[in-house]
């Protein structure tokens, strides 16, 4: 489980989180939403120590984040940033040869490469994992960093804004994916995104931000609903039940 | 495999440069100018060594292409050390004090500044690298404005003391800290060692690198220590000449293509020895001592630097 445990940030004397605490189910899926500016990033970033709080403390399976050594970090928990800009040349299979450092700091064993075919196929990679990176759309690099974070074979994956520059084909292929890693691999998988209808439909609990506070967390039913958005973004949306899934119409 | 072929190549170009530069033109009194030009040869391929490695951990460490570390000051603070002294100790300190002495001073103003500019870098959390590299410029500048300053309030005769210093040469080489420097550049070369397998990683940027287990300032901050050191070697050996770094990194990775350090790095270093020691060859024979080498390296790796920057912006 992680516990966040009243985190704040601030940058000079705007409160980017404000003492949030959050706790994050095992083997679940859960998803950040908020409106731009709400903090989810940033709190992503704190939690799996790309930056550091100016107060509170984040546990990992009980143990504090900024005490334990990168390294053994590095095995438990994958993060995945936006914007991942590479003028480096290095073919797909190169790049999620990397997810395999923690374990074997760059000498990869016959078990390292077994992780990694594991990633391509997961991702549907196999086909492109010679290819550069330089010569991959946007989306097929996108699949390809996260097939490096699945190789790090981590039971905690944080993903911040995995579906941007995708089409609805690849979103959905990614999100399929992240919820076969909860379902079938017992994985623990926190996402910032920010189409809500993705959050509603595949994953299980939501947490809502607002001005680097939590506004709402709970299952997807008890915030997908109007009058809690609407203390979130502040605009009126309808919600219609479609096949069982509540889908949000914002388009007013 | 390729690469070992390419490898293989560079080997035997570096190897024959060097040859060609021992015994072309050797003449009658081979026992005279054995040893000399054994001692230059030495130097230069140290130089070349040095360089090559420490532009290509700076470019790796700031994710950077086209950058050399020339740009945290270190040149123009070497500069300013040589004109202080002249400035108040005269020029004769430089002839006459110990050169030994003056390598231990040059090197350690430089090193002890890198470390205070790092020190301001890592104090707070969070701050980007290309602050150090802005902080440096400004360093630089104010360096450099201060050398000039006092150049100009020195006697024109002392002047041109300095002036032969300002000027990368490998026509007078220091070939008395010849051993001191060998010893440092080792020294800094096995510490390198204890963090060479995290460099793949650092050059996919920072936040993968902390993703992937790399304790990042730990690591970055003693990358810098490296550098720095191995820059203030070739500066206090030759006089600035950080230039030809990104001339023969940037071939390097070109002709590889690769991200390996583990390749880079013995590339690098080749090209380097190859460019050093067959310019040497083109200054001392083709164009006997008519002009420099820093000018050639200056004046290719102008061209090549301009190339970079018009390819890239194309991208």
């Amino acid at each position: 489980m992680v516990e966040v445990q009243s985190i704040s940030k601030s940058y000079g004397l705007k409160a980017v989180v404000d003492d949030v605490s959050v706790n994050i189910q095992k083997g679940k899926i859960t998803s950040f939403i908020g409106p731009n500016g709400a903090g989810k990033s940033t709190l992503l970033s704190i939690i799996s120590r790309l930056m550091s709080a100016d107060t509170g403390e984040v546990l990992i399976d009980g143990q504090k984040v900024n005490e334990t050594k990168s390294r053994d970090l590095a095995k438990k928990m994958a993060i995945l940033k936006q914007a991942n800009h590479l003028s480096l040349r290095l073919s797909v299979r190169d790049l999620v040869a990397f997810g395999r450092f923690p374990y074997s700091q760059g000498k990869l064993t016959k078990e390292d490469h077994v992780f990694i075919d594991e990633a391509l196929r997961y991702m549907e990679l196999e086909d492109l994992q010679d290819r550069y990176l330089d010569q991959l759309s946007g989306g097929q690099k996108q699949r390809a960093f996260i097939a490096m974070t699945i190789a790090q074979d981590t039971e905690y994956i944080l993903l911040d804004e995995p579906l941007n520059n995708l089409d609805m084909k690849h979103s959905v292929q990614i999100m399929k994916v992240l919820r076969r890693l909860a379902d079938e691999l017992g994985k623990t998988v926190l996402i910032v995104i920010h189409d809500i209808n993705f959050a509603s439909v595949y994953s299980d609990y939501i947490v809502a931000l607002k001005d680097g506070k939590v506004e709402a967390q709970g299952t997807v039913n008890e915030i997908i609903t109007t009058l809690t958005l609407k203390q979130v973004y502040g605009m009126d949306m309808s919600i219609q039940e479609i096949n069982n899934q509540k889908i949000c119409v914002y388009f007013s | 495999m390729r690469e070992k072929g390419k490898l293989t190549i560079l080997i035997v170009l570096a190897a024959a440069s060097i040859v060609g530069y021992m015994f072309i033109e050797l003449g009658p009194n081979w026992d005279y100018a054995l040893p000399r030009r054994a001692e230059k040869i030495a130097a230069i391929v140290l130089t070349g060594t040095v360089i090559a490695i420490a532009t290509l951990l700076f470019q790796t460490v700031t994710n950077n292409r086209i950058l050399t570390p020339s740009i945290i000051g270190l040149d123009s603070l070497y500069m300013l050390v040589q004109t202080t002294l002249v400035f108040f100790l005269g020029s004769t300190s430089l002839t006459v004090m110990n050169k030994q002495v003056n390598f231990a001073i040059s090197i350690g103003f430089m090193v002890v500044f890198a470390l205070i500019l790092y020190r301001l870098l890592f104090r707070r959390e969070g701050q980007n690298i290309y602050f150090l590299l802005l902080l440096g410029l400004i360093f630089g500048t104010f360096f450099g404005s201060f050398t000039s300053f006092m150049q100009v309030l020195i006697d024109p005769n002392e002047f041109q003391i300095i002036q032969d210093r300002m000027f990368a040469s490998f026509n007078n080489i220091q070939t008395e800290v010849l051993v001191m420097a060998a010893v440092i550049t080792a020294a800094a070369l096995v510490y390198l060692m204890k963090f060479f397998k995290y460099l793949d990683v650092l050059s996919l940027g920072k936040e993968t690198a902390i993703n992937l287990g790399v304790d990042y300032d730990y690591t970055v901050k003693r990358l810098l220590v490296v550098i720095a050191i191995l820059i203030s070697v070739a500066t206090a050996l030759v006089g600035p000449i950080t230039f030809l770094g990104l001339l023969v990194v940037n071939v390097a990775y070109e002709m590889f293509k690769t991200y390996k350090h583990s390749v880079l790095i013995f590339a690098s270093t080749l090209v380097s020895i190859v460019a050093l020691s067959g310019g040497q060859m083109l200054v001392e024979h083709v164009f006997t001592f008519s002009t420099q080498l820093s000018v050639i390296i200056n004046f290719v790796g102008g061209i090549y630097f301009i190339y970079l920057l018009l390819r890239e912006s194309k991208k």
